[in-house]
């Protein structure tokens, strides 16, 4: 790293995104997961609260369980985003989590699909994203994101509380410069 | 600087399968931006898009406020006894300030002319109507006002069109490429029992399956079927049967039977087809996100713009949303695409 030279503002921000969470995958390994339980469990329910409209382009998989595999993290992340009991919970590469859907793939595109800012389709043409088990849900969770005004990222960066100040900070150095729009 | 000729500004039509993508197509530069409703009278009835009634007109007054029009899509095809859908579908667009009407169906066409006489009719790519007898039989009969183009047409032959009919002529410039009798293709009954025309759906989502192979390797299903398999670092496309991979008995590799996972692109025919007496480009894709659409839509006001003020276009930059990730001109170019 220590050559590593930037061009631009753009390119450091570029190389963060692309290296952070490998980064941060790596340091978290050997950690237990259960710190990570309750801010995810928070994230959960700010979403569920602030973005009601979600739930109506889930329409029959309102209640369905995804599998979200970011390649990059030592875990996996559970979603099942029933409004009255939503769910987002950390689990074991080796876990046997029952699911309907998974969506797999490294962390930036991943990223930048929740952040309203990349093409999901053409991910999925490229490979970049895979996915498996229920498509019909899967798709569903896809159009439900892109039909928001802003995006999940925007909403997470305007946590308060000292304990999501990390949180605020990773998500503004992940965030990559525009690829896309925020409407 | 580039040829132009002479032609009139053509209109830009854009899709958008949600609202955010309607206003992103909106504020990205769209003259008119089409969309349907959550139900089968609609030919992208696919889960999780579309607009309900409320939406439609919440879309409406946000487009009419930049100008913009809004275009609704009733495009499948009316069957017994469930014509009543199609009815309603016509009436909410109507009622909700629609700019026009896009069918298909003849029965549909009627009651359009029949009770909206006042709202502007647009004749479907799904009608399959590609000569001007056939045209001039819609505009007769029905008032419409203009046809979407099937893509089986050169630019030369749009050009001959252009002369002998009497209403606009609307051209597909980016996007999804199917089969080129559009409008007939059975294909998707066959395999998942609900038809593209009637039900408004190709490949249904619940009827499609990725399943990952020992080798790395991903097979595609639909319904019953395998149709394609590809390796972990091979593009592909849509699970669409006419871009599936298959074997038959002359051939012991898997090939490409009906289309290529490919995309339209006409971005260097765009001043041919202005010429040639298109009124409005359209791009294809209400299934896509709102970043493809601002993308696209951004894309092709810049060219639009440039070819009217007589600069050469720029239009790189747009391979990576291609299906398959390659791009091509189909019929316009040449009838020998494939």
């Amino acid at each position: 790293m220590s050559n590593t030279h930037f061009e631009s503002l753009h390119d450091q921000r570029s190389f963060i995104a692309q290296t952070l969470p490998g980064l941060f995958g790596r340091v978290i390994a050997p950690l237990p997961l259960f710190p990570i339980q309750p801010v995810l469990l928070r994230i959960v329910r700010e979403v569920t609260k602030n973005r009601p409209e979600l739930f109506e382009r889930l329409g029959p998989h309102v209640r369905s369980t995804f599998i979200i595999e970011v390649n990059e993290l030592p875990f996996i992340l559970r979603l099942c985003p029933d409004p009255e009991r939503p769910e987002l919970t950390a689990h074991r590469r080796s876990d046997s989590i029952s699911h309907d859907a998974k969506i797999s793939g490294p962390f930036a595109p991943l990223f930048d699909v929740m952040d309203g800012r990349a093409d999901s389709d053409a991910l999925f043409f490229s490979r970049d994203i895979t996915i498996s088990g229920n498509t019909e849900a899967a798709v569903c969770l896809r159009s439900a994101l892109d039909d928001l005004d802003g995006s999940i990222v925007e909403d997470l960066m305007t946590m308060r509380g000292p304990l999501y100040a990390p949180l605020r900070f990773a998500l503004s150095h992940l965030r990559r410069p525009h690829t896309g729009p925020i409407i | 600087m580039t040829d132009c000729g002479s032609f009139e500004k053509p209109e830009l039509v854009c899709p958008a399968g949600t609202p955010a993508a309607l206003r992103t197509a909106v504020d990205a530069g769209a003259d008119a931006v089409y969309c349907g409703l959550a139900n089968e009278t609609n030919a992208r009835n696919f889960a999780g898009l579309n607009f309900s009634a409320q939406a439609l007109e919440q879309s409406i007054v946000y487009a009419h406020q930049r100008n913009a029009k809004v275009l609704m899509a009733v495009n499948s095809f009316a069957t017994a006894p469930r014509t009543s859908l199609w009815h309603d579908a016509v009436d909410i667009a109507a009622n909700a300030g629609a700019d026009a009407v896009i069918v298909a169906d003849i029965g549909v066409a009627a009651y359009v002319a029949a009770n909206h006489p006042d709202l502007r009719l647009h004749l479907s790519v799904q009608a399959g109507a590609s000569s001007p007898e056939a045209i001039r039989y819609y505009c007769k009969e029905f008032g419409v006002r203009r046809v979407v183009l099937p893509r089986i047409l050169t630019v030369g032959e749009i050009s001959a069109i252009h002369r002998e009919i009497p209403c606009e002529i609307e051209a597909f410039v980016f996007g999804n490429i199917g089969m080129m009798s559009e409008g007939r293709c059975s294909l998707t009954n066959y395999a998942a029992g609900i038809s593209t025309n009637m039900h408004g759906v190709c490949s249904p989502a619940s009827a499609v399956r990725y399943v990952g192979n020992s080798d790395g390797s991903t097979s595609a299903e639909l319904g019953p079927f395998d149709i394609d398999c590809y390796s972990a670092q091979q593009p592909t496309g849509y699970p669409t049967i006419c871009k599936g991979r298959y074997t038959t008995p002359d051939r012991s590799e898997p090939y490409y039977a009906f289309e290529e996972p490919i995309s339209l692109n006409l971005s260097s025919l765009l001043p041919d087809l202005m010429r040639a007496g298109v009124t409005a480009l359209k791009i294809e894709g209400r299934q896509r996100s709102r970043s493809y659409v601002h993308m696209v839509v951004s894309a092709y006001r810049r060219a639009i713009d440039d070819i009217s003020a007589g600069l050469q276009p720029d239009l790189t930059g747009l391979a990576a949303l291609t299906e398959g990730g390659k791009e091509t001109q189909g019929a316009f170019k040449t009838k020998k695409w494939r």
